[in-house]
C-alpha cells in the first residue's frame, strides 16, 4: 500500500492530542523492578474518573521505555505541566492525582533533589542529569509508549525511510551515513559507511543484514534501553541498511537475558509488517524486508560478529577467522551487514537532519554522540548520551552528580572486560574513540563503572580476568590458556600469596593472549591488567610486598582484632562468632584467634562498644 | 547421571517442539531453549532425540552446543530459580555478599546448582542491564533491586513460608 508519511504523522499526532493530558510512567526493566506496572494500574483506575479536571477533558497513562535514570525509578513524567516525579510507589499515585492533575498543586516530596543544592528539581530539563546530555539515539527513549507504532510516527518514526525509498538511491544513503563520520559503536569504532560500501559491492542474489543485540558487557545496557524504549527507531534503521545494501532479509540477535525488549520488538516488528513498513512491498514500493529475531543462550563471545553468524546458524558460537569478512562471505554464506543496535539507531536520525548535522557534534574523528552506562559509585547512575569528546569530569561529576557519600575518586573502568581504567588524571580528557586507545582504554560497549577509595583495583583485575576466562570460547590456546594463567596469578596476589615476579610474567601473559588469539575477546581480554598495572602498580605492589589491601577489601589480608582497652568482655561476640575463633572470660577483653577467624565481620556489627575493627 | 530415566520424557512434546519452530539445524538453539522451559532442564535422551531427528545434526553436535551457552542446564533446575548479578556494576556494590547470604541461608554448597529438595537452584550470571538497580537478584524472572544480605533473607524467609 502507498503510504503518505505526512499524513500519517498528522493523523497520530491528532490520536494523541485527543489523548488529553498525558502522564508517561517508565516501564522499562529498571523502573518495573521498582514496581511501575502496580503505579501504572493505580494511574489508570483513579483515571478513569476525570470529571472534576479543569483544564483537559481525559487522562492517558503512557508506558514508556527507560529514561534511563533507573535508580531514581519509577519516573513518573506529566509534560503538559512541567514536571518529573522520581521514587514515585503505588501508595503515592492518589497524592499525584488528587494534589497535581486535579488541584494543579505539585508533590514537592517526590520532586528530584539535586545533591549539590539540596532543591527540589520540577522539570526534566532542569535536572543535571538529564540537562547536560544531548540525546539522538535515545531521543524517544522514555517519551513515546515503547509499544505503539503510531507514537513513533508521531515522532517522524519511518519517515526518513519513506524519503529514502522515494529518492531511490541506495549509493546516495551510503554516501551520506559515510560522511556523516558514523562509526560501529558496538565497541570497535569500524566507520559504518565503509562497512555498507564493502557489503554492497558484494550483492548477488542473497544479502542478509544482522543487528547485534548481544549486549554482554557487565555494566552496559543502552542497547537494551532502545530495543525497550524505541523499538521502530532500529527496526527502520535496519531497513534502510537493507535498502542502502541491496538486502531483503535481517535478524535482530538479543540476548536472552533481556525478555522484555524481545517482548516489544516482536510486536514491534507485527505491527510494522501489518502497517506496511516492513515485510513485502514496503510502502508501495518494490522492496521488500523480512525480519526475524534470534533469541542468545548466554554466551558474551557472540557479541563478536563471526561468533554470532555461527550462534544464528545454530552452531556453537565460535568466532570464525577474518577473511572472510561478513561482509563477503558471512550469514548462510551470504554477504552480510551486521551492525550494533546504537549503530542502526542513529541511522534514521542522520538521514532526517543530514550527516553535517550529525557531524557537528563530536570530535575530529569520532563524530556524533555516544551512550554511557553510567554506573558505580556515583550519585546518578543511569544511561546518559553526549557528544564525543566529552570529558569524564563532565561525566562522573556534572551528570552524575559525584562520588557517593562524599568519598574520593579513584578511577573509571571504561570499556567493560575489554577496557581499561582511567584515573584522576585522565578526568579532562574528551573521550573519543582515539585518545582512550592512547590512555589504554577503549570506548567499548560503553560501560563506565565509577570506583571510589573503597574499592581495590587489583580485586577489579581479577574479577574482570575471572569474567573473561570465562567466557573465552576455547578456540584459540594463547586465550583459552593464557586467560587462565593469569587469573591464577591474580588470585594468588589477592590472596596475599603473590610474589614480584608475578606481575612481569603477568605482562609477557598479556602480550601472548593479544597477539595469539583470533577475535576481540582474546585481544582485548588482558586490557584490564595492564591498564590497572599502568596506573596502579603500587597497589598491587603493597599487595605483594606488604600483604597489605589499600582498600581493605581482600578478606586473606584483612584483619579483624579486639581492642584491648575499649573491650568490656560483654561476651557478645563470642557468642556470635560461628567458627569460635573468639576466646576470653566475662568482664575480660577478649581475643580473636586469627588461624580460625574466617572474617565474616560477624562481630564487628554485634559489639556494641566499637572494639572489634578491620585492620 | 540424573534422576530421570527415559522411560519419564515424553518425545511427544520434543516432537512438537521441533515441528513448532521447523526441523532445522539453524533453530536449534530456540528447540533446546524450549525443552529447557519444558523440562526444566535439557534431558540426555531428549538431546540424542533432537539429534537423530535433524538433518545435519548429531548428538554430539547438540552436547556440543547445550554444553557451550551458559543458559543450558543438564541437571534439573529448582522451581525457584535465583540468580544472582555479578555484573561489574553490581560486583561493585556488593553482589558477593548477598550471594553468600543465600547460601548461607539455603545450605548450598559452592559448585552445587540445586538444593536437595529441588526447591532452589542458585547460580550466579553476569550482569542484566539493571546496572542503575545494582546489586540485583532475579527469581524467577522478577527482579529485585539495591538488594542487601538482610533484605534477601527475607525474601528467601517468605518463600520458605509459602512452601511450607
Amino acid at each position: 500500500m502507498n503510504i503518505d508519511i505526512k499524513l500519517e504523522q498528522e493523523n497520530a499526532k491528532k490520536h494523541i492530542e485527543a489523548q488529553g493530558l498525558r502522564v508517561l510512567v517508565c516501564a522499562g526493566t529498571g523502573c518495573v523492578a521498582n514496581g511501575s506496572l502496580k503505579v501504572i494500574e493505580k494511574f489508570k483506575e483513579l483515571g478513569a474518573d476525570v470529571s472534576t479536571l479543569s483544564d483537559h477533558d481525559k487522562v492517558t497513562i503512557v508506558p514508556t521505555g527507560c529514561h534511563g535514570f533507573c535508580e531514581q525509578g519509577v519516573l513518573v513524567i506529566i509534560p503538559d505541566k512541567d514536571i518529573t516525579y522520581v521514587r514515585v510507589k503505588e501508595s503515592d499515585v492518589e497524592e499525584i492525582f488528587e494534589s497535581h492533575i486535579k488541584n494543579n498543586t505539585p508533590v514537592e516530596r517526590l520532586l528530584y533533589t539535586d545533591p549539590h543544592t539540596n532543591q527540589h528539581v520540577h522539570k526534566n530539563e532542569d535536572i543535571n542529569f538529564y540537562a547536560k546530555q544531548t540525546r539522538t539515539a535515545l531521543a524517544n527513549c522514555g517519551h513515546i509508549n515503547a509499544e505503539s507504532l503510531e507514537e513513533a510516527i508521531s515522532v517522524r518514526g519511518y519517515e526518513a525511510l519513506s524519503k529514502v525509498l522515494s529518492e531511490n538511491n541506495p549509493d546516495a544513503v551510503i554516501k551520506e551515513i559515510e560522511t556523516s563520520g558514523l562509526r560501529g559503536r558496538g565497541g570497535g569504532g569500524f566507520p559504518t559507511g565503509r562497512k555498507w560500501r564493502f557489503t554492497a559491492a558484494n550483492k548477488g542474489e542473497k544479502s542478509y543484514v544482522v543487528c547485534n543485540g548481544d549486549e554482554g558487557d557487565p555494566g552496559a545496557f543502552m542497547d537494551r534501553s532502545v530495543m525497550e524504549g524505541d523499538p521502530h527507531k532500529l527496526l527502520e534503521g535496519m531497513a534502510i541498511a537493507a535498502f542502502a545494501i541491496g538486502a531483503d532479509e535481517g535478524y535482530i540477535y538479543v540476548r536472552a537475558e533481556y525478555p522484555l525488549a524481545i517482548k516489544r520488538l516482536r510486536k514491534a516488528i507485527a505491527d510494522a509488517e501489518a502497517a506496511g513498513y516492513l515485510g513485502k512491498k514496503i510502502m508501495g514500493t518494490d522492496f521488500n524486508f523480512e525480519l526475524h529475531i534470534k533469541e542468545g543462550a548466554g554466551a558474551f563471545v557472540c557479541g563478536e560478529e563471526t561468533a554470532l553468524i555461527a550462534s544464528i546458524e545454530g552452531e556453537r558460537g565460535m568466532p570464525r577467522s577474518k577473511p572472510p569478512f561478513p561482509a563477503n562471505k558471512g550469514l548462510f554464506g551470504r554477504p552480510t551487514l551486521i551492525n550494533n543496535v546504537e549503530t542502526l539507531a542513529n541511522v534514521p536520525v542522520i538521514l532526517l537532519n543530514g550527516s553535517q548535522w550529525f557531524s557537528s557534534f563530536g570530535t575530529e574523528t569520532s563524530k556524533g554522540t555516544k551512550t554511557f552506562a553510567l554506573t558505580g559509585e556515583v550519585n546518578n547512575t543511569g544511561l546518559i548520551e553526549v557528544p564525543m569528546g566529552t570529558t569524564l569530569r563532565k561525566i562522573v561529576f556534572d551528570i552524575g552528580g559525584g562520588i557517593r557519600g562524599g568519598k574520593k575518586f579513584k578511577a573509571v573502568q571504561i570499556g567493560g572486560p575489554s577496557g581499561g581504567c582511567l584515573t584522576e588524571e585522565h578526568l579532562d580528557m574528551p573521550m573519543d574513540y582515539d585518545n582512550l586507545i592512547k590512555a589504554g582504554a577503549m570506548v567499548g560497549s560503553g560501560g563506565l563503572v565509577v570506583m571510589n577509595e573503597d574499592t581495590c583495583i587489583v580485586e577489579i583485575a581479577r574479577f574482570f580476568m575471572n569474567f573473561t576466562q570465562h567466557e573465552s570460547c576455547g578456540k584459540c590456546v594463547p586465550c583459552r590458556e593464557g586467560t587462565k594463567q593469569m587469573l591464577k596469578i591474580l588470585e594468588k596476589i589477592v590472596a596475599g600469596k603473590g610474589e614480584m615476579e608475578d606481575l612481569d610474567i603477568l605482562e609477557e601473559l598479556a602480550i601472548a593472549v593479544k597477539d595469539g588469539s583470533l577475535c576481540g575477546l582474546g585481544k582485548t581480554a588482558p586490557n584490564p591488567v595492564l591498564s590497572t598495572l599502568k596506573y596502579f602498580r603500587d597497589e598491587y605492589i603493597a599487595h605483594i610486598k606488604d600483604k597489605k589491601c589499600p582498600a581493605g577489601v581482600c578478606t586473606a589480608m584483612k584483619k579483624i582484632v579486639i581492642k584491648e582497652d575499649l573491650c568490656k568482655g560483654c561476651t557478645k561476640c563470642a557468642r556470635i562468632c560461628p567458627v569460635a575463633a573468639i576466646s576470653g572470660t566475662v568482664k575480660n577483653p577478649h581475643v580473636i584467634d586469627q588461624s580460625k577467624c574466617i572474617k565474616c565481620e560477624a562481630c564487628v556489627s554485634a559489639c556494641p562498644f566499637k572494639a572489634i575493627v578491620k585492620e | 547421571m540424573t534422576t530421570q530415566s527415559a522411560s519419564k520424557i515424553d518425545f511427544s512434546k520434543i516432537d512438537e517442539i521441533i515441528q513448532s519452530y521447523g526441523a532445522k539445524k539453524s533453530n536449534l538453539i530456540a528447540i533446546l531453549q524450549k525443552v529447557q522451559e519444558t523440562f526444566r532442564y535439557l534431558p540426555e535422551d531428549a538431546m540424542i532425540y533432537i539429534g537423530t531427528k535433524i538433518d545435519g545434526l548429531s548428538p554430539a553436535t547438540v552436547y556440543g552446543v547445550a554444553t557451550f551457552y551458559a543458559q543450558f542446564s543438564l541437571e534439573p533446575k529448582g522451581k525457584y530459580e535465583i540468580k544472582v548479578c555479578d555484573g561489574t556494576a553490581c560486583h561493585v556494590r556488593g553482589s558477593m555478599p548477598v550471594l553468600n547470604a543465600i547460601k548461607a541461608r539455603l545450605n548450598i554448597k559452592s559448585g552445587q546448582l540445586t538444593t536437595d529438595d529441588g526447591l532452589f537452584s542458585l547460580e550466579t550470571v553476569s550482569c542484566l542491564g539493571a546496572c542503575g538497580l545494582a546489586p540485583v537478584v532475579v527469581i524467577n524472572e522478577k527482579v529485585y533491586p539495591q538488594m542487601t544480605s538482610d533484605a534477601v533473607k527475607l525474601i528467601l524467609d517468605t518463600i520458605f513460608q509459602e512452601e511450607a
